[in-house]
């Protein structure tokens, strides 16, 4: 693996009981791209990004991040992932200050830099109300300042623009979009909008690889039958 | 903003982990109080319940011991059900599993918020056990050397709390599993807590713990933390 090679799988199997969540799955993924993984539920989507985010282990074949084999060098890598999921992974009785500021603590940055991030996503007039109070929008830019806290090299992002109005959409983008100029595993239900997005696209169904090609090789047609079969 | 390209890894310190877990979790409680005051609450209505059961007011020596150990302990394994509850509903193990953090720094967090949260139950629970059953009442002198007894035992009891808190909170039925499996562990910490505390609370004897019981539970703590040391890395991988 190489230095422009940020993410590569050989044959990646993860099991829950007999259920096979993700089966025999290899792609390599280059600094800097995009990977837009489509699929309908129970795919093996988040499966992927908690194995690429060292919170699951692999049953089988091999995951290397940013040149580290995973699990034994999982440690290598905290820190160099961001993770914006469903979850917000942030305490609902704690502020959003408060909270990034215990996650700035924990991956030594900066606490200025919270005040920076609040400010770029416009949540510094509530951002000393708790998160409990936040609406979904809310909830999600003080997640997306949560993953980039500690300016990761790889993001992973699940379904990051779900349930988000055009503006909030805009003010994230810097953050966790295209311009980030990040790595970044991107999952979506969303054809138009993952493509126009997209270097590699990945297509999952039941665990297995549908298709993973580059994103000219791929147009919507495609992605939708996915969801159709 | 951007990374510029690879960097090596980075790791944050445990210390500084570690102060900024003890920070989150003093906020949390501060914030919204859900361990102490289920803590204390039970301490004092359990003390109010033999005080009728045992239809005394003047309990001493070893049965004054054990009706303090076993209300701390059952009240303990009440704290130690909610330790981790915050942090399983809302992610916060997740986000801590995706910091360049020794995950050890999250027991030693814990286990420190633990003792601190016993203590401060004790501050409350002892004077209630006091006025409601204990006759005579006690001393200057054997208010520190009850206070010593209690900081032993109260070390135990959080290694061992947070130890298999961690572990139950993985379980659906986490509140049978924690004292299924925390509580035989902690039979040797009450059993040398109360025979410590017994002598402090006769209404004669020497008033000075037993310093063989006060030594087994210095062996018993560091030999817990030691083990809870070594395994609770296992206990939060996947």
């Amino acid at each position: 693996m190489d230095a422009a090679t940020a993410i590569e799988l050989r044959g990646l199997t993860r099991r829950y009981g007999y259920r096979t969540a993700l089966d025999d799955l290899t792609l390599t993924v280059p600094a800097g791209a995009t990977l837009v993984v489509f699929g309908p539920n129970g795919a093996g989507k988040s499966t992927l990004l908690r194995i690429l985010a060292t919170l699951l282990r692999p049953h089988a074949g091999t995951a290397s991040i940013l040149g580290e084999a995973l699990p034994d060098r999982a440690w290598a890598v905290r820190g160099r992932i961001g993770l914006l999921t469903h979850d917000p992974l942030l305490y609902g009785d704690l502020s959003a200050r408060e909270n990034l500021r215990f996650h700035a603590r924990l991956h030594g940055v900066p606490l200025g830099r919270v005040d920076e991030l609040l400010a770029e996503v416009k949540l510094e007039r509530r951002a000393d109300e708790p998160v409990h109070t936040y609406s979904r929008g809310m909830l999600q830019r003080a997640a997306a300042c949560r993953a980039v806290l500690h300016d990761p090299e790889i993001l992973l992002l699940d379904e990051p623009r779900a349930n988000l109005d055009p503006g909030a959409i805009a003010l994230l983008e810097p953050l966790v979009g295209r311009e980030s100029g990040r790595t970044r595993v991107v999952t979506s239900h969303d054809p138009a909008g993952g493509l126009a997005e997209a270097d590699l696209v990945l297509g999952l169904r039941e665990g297995k690889t549908a298709f993973l090609a580059p994103v000219a090789e791929v147009d919507a047609a495609r992605v939708a039958e996915l969801y159709a079969a | 903003m951007t990374a510029a390209g690879p960097r090596p890894p980075r790791t944050t310190p445990t210390r500084t982990a570690v102060a900024a877990l003890l920070r989150k979790e003093l906020l949390l409680e501060r914030r919204v109080p859900q361990v102490l005051p289920a803590m204390a609450l039970f301490s004092v209505v359990t003390f109010v319940v033999f005080r009728f059961a045992l239809d005394t007011t003047s309990v001493e020596g070893r049965t004054a011991s054990g009706v303090l150990w076993v209300t701390l302990l059952f009240a303990a394994m009440l704290g130690a059900g909610r330790l981790f509850v915050a942090d399983h509903e809302e992610g916060g193990i997740d986000a801590l599993l995706l910091a360049p953090v020794d995950r050890t720094a999250l027991l030693i967090a814990k286990a420190i918020t633990f003792v601190a949260f016993l203590a401060l139950v004790e501050v409350v629970a002892v004077p209630v056990f006091v006025v409601l059953l204990l006759e005579p009442g006690l001393s200057i002198a054997d208010v520190g050397r009850l206070a010593l007894v209690l900081l032993l035992a109260d070390i135990g009891i959080a290694v061992i709390g947070t130890l298999f808190g961690a572990l139950a909170i993985q379980t659906r039925a986490r509140d049978l599993i924690l004292p299924l499996m925390a509580l035989p562990l902690l039979v040797p910490v009450v059993i040398m807590a109360a025979k410590a505390t017994a002598p402090v609370l006769a209404v004669t004897g020497s008033g000075a713990p037993g310093g063989r019981y006060l030594a087994v539970l210095c062996l018993y703590d560091l030999v817990f933390g030691l083990l809870a040391y070594a395994v609770f890395d296992f206990l939060l991988d996947d």
